[in-house]
């Protein structure tokens, strides 16, 4: 493979931004049929190097070469064409329309100006089918799971140089398709992946989990501060080695991070008793002491969000008792009804559920303590100011200005902001719906310290997240759920193993 | 020393330049100096019959309505809604305070005036309660939810009045669209309801939750906003102001018109309120914004009539003058036109690239950078 000539070689790369140096000379090639990784923190340079290579930015310095041949990108259209196809973290398709139509979507197959739709669902099947997917092509694409959306985003991809007998896909570039799916996604993605690699595109695969790369990759290029750090075969780097290239120090947070001792004090917090709400989450009984760190455990879409939501109240239960520091919530109440009873959640989507992005730093961080407070009872401004340029220290949140559009900082700092919203409150249970989803190692690291320390000042935390290691390290007890249910409660412990904790996600049974 | 002078003057200019009123008082200084040629005296205010007389008093005096209805929909407008159905509400509460009125006995009683007026008001209020509650606990789409009012309205109104045109003669309630101590009494109302707007949205916290429910609803209800009661509150605020507009237009027509009060007045307050800056979108709205922008297109109408625009030219003048303001206010516009000739830079944004922004895991921190060194050389 390392022998062949590759389909693309970029060399000496920069991008200037107005203040910032983006990308200085950076080089990276990509052979046919390799799966690349390329790595790096949060502003290492990864976005940048693929907007430029997809055309989006003009680079400043440097050479792109396609299969030899020097090549001027000018936009993501002409890289389309060019044979440079990228899907993107968030699927940009149409919820709306069926999944033939967006496969086909501007290209659609017609005779003069008439839509020929029978063989537009024929050829999307068998492209869809050539991917190993079964799934009905005339169905909404809004109607799938994430995972299958972002999928069929591929097939799109992958297809769109097909037409008028272009070459086909050279280069595919992935950029963070993972973040949202679940084991067995990762399963049917890395097939899809396996299947295009052997088909001779060169895939760049953009990941925050270093287990996926170690699994379907065979190269990788490490980004550090806008500059290349490195380029090895994967069977050439562990990851420790790979980590230290990244971060470019030693990285001893994460193993630092002391196992948190559980809290011995029988002070219920949070009491749920047959809580359960129809097609959402099967009732169940929670109870989350003070201090307590309880995990939650098991696949996507096994109703850990939705058990997350009715303790907070953000979906209304229609069944069983919620009780908070030993008073009665009613299903009615809806966020204000726990929030006043100290009940704190960051949900998963931080943009469209958590997040405000055209308000400042500040105005986030302040929300959720001036809703408690009702409109008429403002916080001066200067107390405002000082708790949120304390919090921005204390999380070192970046950039440290309270008045930066929230919508502008990167994932983990949003998160960071969230949290300083939350903690803001003085809250006695922080509901955390994956907290450090998508966010650099750096960051997740602060986060999961933090949550430490909160739980050791008497803070309960229901955390969720879909990183088996991280419930393992951070838990006192872990709940597990499958298909909608709480199959299992185990107190965490040394001799509690992800290989136990996924036994029971497979079999649902108490160990 | 000329190079440095320039280079000082060209980050005031810039940082004057992306203010949020920078454009729309340009827009209304550059409309009012073109009268200038067509009427000399445009500018001069003299005192005529015990009142202030002059081009821009008659702007202001005019201005009256438009800017109190804008006012309204502004944070109907920023919690992401919009209000259709305020002229409807305004032919409402003229006809309640005229039919009251013109049926006493003694138009000229103070006390009879003051609650007709007050009946009025509550005639708005319920109105706004209506809208806000189908948008509010409802879930109506408030396109939709007050076009029911828009049409309904007119005909509740045309009931009051019975469908004739009612006049009235009361000397107290003509004191309402006229002149108080040769000021318009008018420009009390509006300079009240934008202070009290202004000190409610900006003194308390109601001006962040707005924003906040208009820039995510969903976000802001998981934070403990309650968005349900914002939006009730938005929507019966911008009927009330739609009911004052009600009152001072038939206290100075002297009558009501259920047909045509308040007719097309939602389209220019929302106008207004889109020129003042303030996206359609929701969010981040702006008081000052919007009545610059009701002021414009007040003017606007005023110079068409003092330029002589033949009358059935006039709605095309307009819509052009309209289309050339909406242009100027974009900064993706004016970026073209400054490219081709090198006018007054638009203000640029101060990260980086638009596109590195909206990714979600890596840009940001590099758009971070970018600020900071903004700041460190500024």
């Amino acid at each position: 493979m390392a022998e062949d000539s590759p389909v693309l070689q970029m060399t000496g790369i920069s991008k200037q931004f107005p203040a910032v140096r983006a990308l200085s000379g950076v080089d990276f090639r990509l052979f046919p049929g390799e799966v690349h990784a390329l790595l790096g923190e949060n502003g290492a340079g990864k976005s940048t190097l693929i907007k430029v290579l997809t055309g989006v930015y003009e680079l400043d310095e440097g050479t792109v070469e396609l299969d030899g041949s020097p090549v001027r990108v000018t936009s993501p259209h002409h890289a389309q064409q060019l044979g440079i196809s990228t899907v993107y973290q968030e699927v940009n398709l149409c919820p709306n329309l069926t999944v033939a139509e967006n496969i086909f979507l501007g290209r659609e197959r017609t005779t003069g100006p008439v839509v020929r739709w029978r063989r537009t669902r024929r050829e999307a099947a068998a492209l869809v089918a050539g991917f190993g997917l079964d799934i009905d092509v005339s169905a909404q694409l809004g109607s799938y799971p994430l995972a299958i959306q972002q999928l069929v985003a591929i097939v799109r991809a992958v297809d769109l140089n097909r037409v008028d007998g272009a070459a086909g896909t050279k280069v595919l570039i992935l950029d963070e398709p993972t973040s949202s799916l679940d084991q067995d996604e990762v399963e049917v993605l890395f097939g899809v992946i396996r299947r295009l690699k052997s088909a001779g595109v060169a895939v760049l695969f953009v990941s925050h989990f270093l287990d996926q790369i170690y699994r379907v990759c065979d190269r990788m290029t490490v980004l550090r501060n806008g500059r290349m750090v490195g380029e090895h075969l994967v069977a050439n780097l562990d990851r420790v080695g790979l980590v230290r290239l990244m971060l470019g120090r030693e990285l001893r947070q994460l193993e630092e991070l002391r196992e948190h001792e559980r809290a011995g004090s029988g002070e219920v917090v949070l009491r749920a008793a047959g809580l359960g709400r129809r097609g959402s989450i099967a009732p169940f009984d929670l109870d989350i002491g003070a201090g307590e760190v309880v995990g939650l455990a098991g696949l996507l879409g096994s109703g850990r969000t939705e058990l997350a939501r009715l303790v907070f109240g953000a979906d209304q239960a229609d069944s069983g008792e919620l009780t908070v520091a030993g008073e009665t919530v009613s299903h009615r109440g809806g966020p204000q009804a726990t929030i006043a009873r100290g009940v704190a959640f960051c949900p998963e989507n931080r943009r469209a559920e958590g997040l405000i992005p055209e308000l400042t730093v500040r105005e986030n961080v302040m929300l959720a303590m001036q809703a408690a407070r009702g409109w008429v009872r403002p916080v001066p401004r200067e107390t405002a100011d000082r708790l949120v340029a304390k919090y921005i220290a204390a999380l070192d949140i970046r950039p440290a200005d309270p008045e930066a559009k929230a919508g502008s900082l990167s994932g983990g700092n949003q998160q960071k902001v969230l949290l300083a919203r939350w903690i803001l409150t003085s809250p006695k249970l922080l509901v955390l719906d994956e907290p450090t989803r998508g966010i650099d190692v750096g960051a997740k690291a602060e986060i999961q310290k933090l949550v430490v320390s909160l739980a050791d000042d008497g803070v309960s935390v229901l955390y969720i997240s879909a990183e088996l290691d991280e419930v393992l390290r951070l838990s006192d007890s872990i709940g597990v759920l499958r298909d909608r249910t709480l199959v299992a409660k185990l107190a965490n412990g040394p001799d509690v193993t992800a290989d136990q904790i996924m036994h029971t996600i497979a079999s649902g049974a108490q160990p | 020393m000329t190079a440095t002078l320039t280079r000082i003057r060209q980050r005031d200019w810039r940082r004057l330049s992306r203010h949020q009123l920078f454009w729309p008082l340009l827009i209304l200084a550059a409309l009012l100096l073109f009268n200038l040629p067509f009427t000399p005296n445009f500018f001069s205010i003299g005192v005529r019959n015990g009142h202030l007389y002059g081009s821009l008093v008659s702007i202001l005096y005019f201005g009256t309505v438009p800017i109190l209805v804008a006012l309204g929909m502004t944070l109907v407008i920023a919690t992401g809604g919009i209000d259709l159905s305020v002229g409807a509400v305004m032919a409402i509460s003229g006809a309640i305070a005229c039919r009251l009125i013109s049926h006493a006995t003694d138009q000229n009683s103070v006390s009879l005036v003051f609650t007709a007026m007050a009946l009025a008001l509550l005639a708005a209020l319920a109105a706004g309660l209506f809208n806000g509650l189908m948008v509010a606990r409802a879930g109506v789409q408030p396109i939709v939810a007050t076009l029911i009012l828009m049409v309904a309205g007119r005909g509740i109104a045309q009931l009051i009045t019975s469908g004739f045109i009612l006049t009235e003669l009361s000397r107290p309630y003509a004191v309402v669209g006229g002149y108080a101590a040769a000021v318009p009494t008018g420009l009390f109302i509006v300079v009240g309801f934008v202070a009290i707007t202004a000190v409610l949205t900006r003194r308390t916290a109601l001006g962040l939750l707005v924003e906040s429910v208009g820039g995510n609803a969903e976000a802001s209800r998981l934070a403990g906003v309650r968005a349900q009661r914002i939006k009730l509150m938005v929507y019966v605020f911008c009927a009330l102001c739609a009911g004052v507009a009600g009152l001072w237009n038939s206290s100075s027509l002297g009558g009501a018109d259920a047909n045509n009060a308040g007719l097309w007045i939602e389209l220019d307050a929302i106008l207004a309120v889109v020129i003042g800056g303030t996206p359609l979108t929701g969010g981040r709205f702006s008081i000052g914004g919007t009545v610059v922008g009701a002021l414009i297109l007040q003017t606007l109408k005023t110079t068409i009539f003092t330029i002589g625009i033949p009358a059935q030219a006039n709605m095309v003048f307009e819509a052009v003058v309209v289309i050339v303001i909406c242009l100027l206010q974009s900064t993706d516009f004016r970026r073209r036109v400054g490219r081709l000739v090198r006018l007054p830079r638009p203000p640029r944004q101060r990260q980086a690239p638009p596109g590195e922004l909206a990714d979600a895991g890596h840009g940001p921190a590099i758009a971070s950078v970018s600020q900071e060194s903004v700041e460190a050389t500024s």
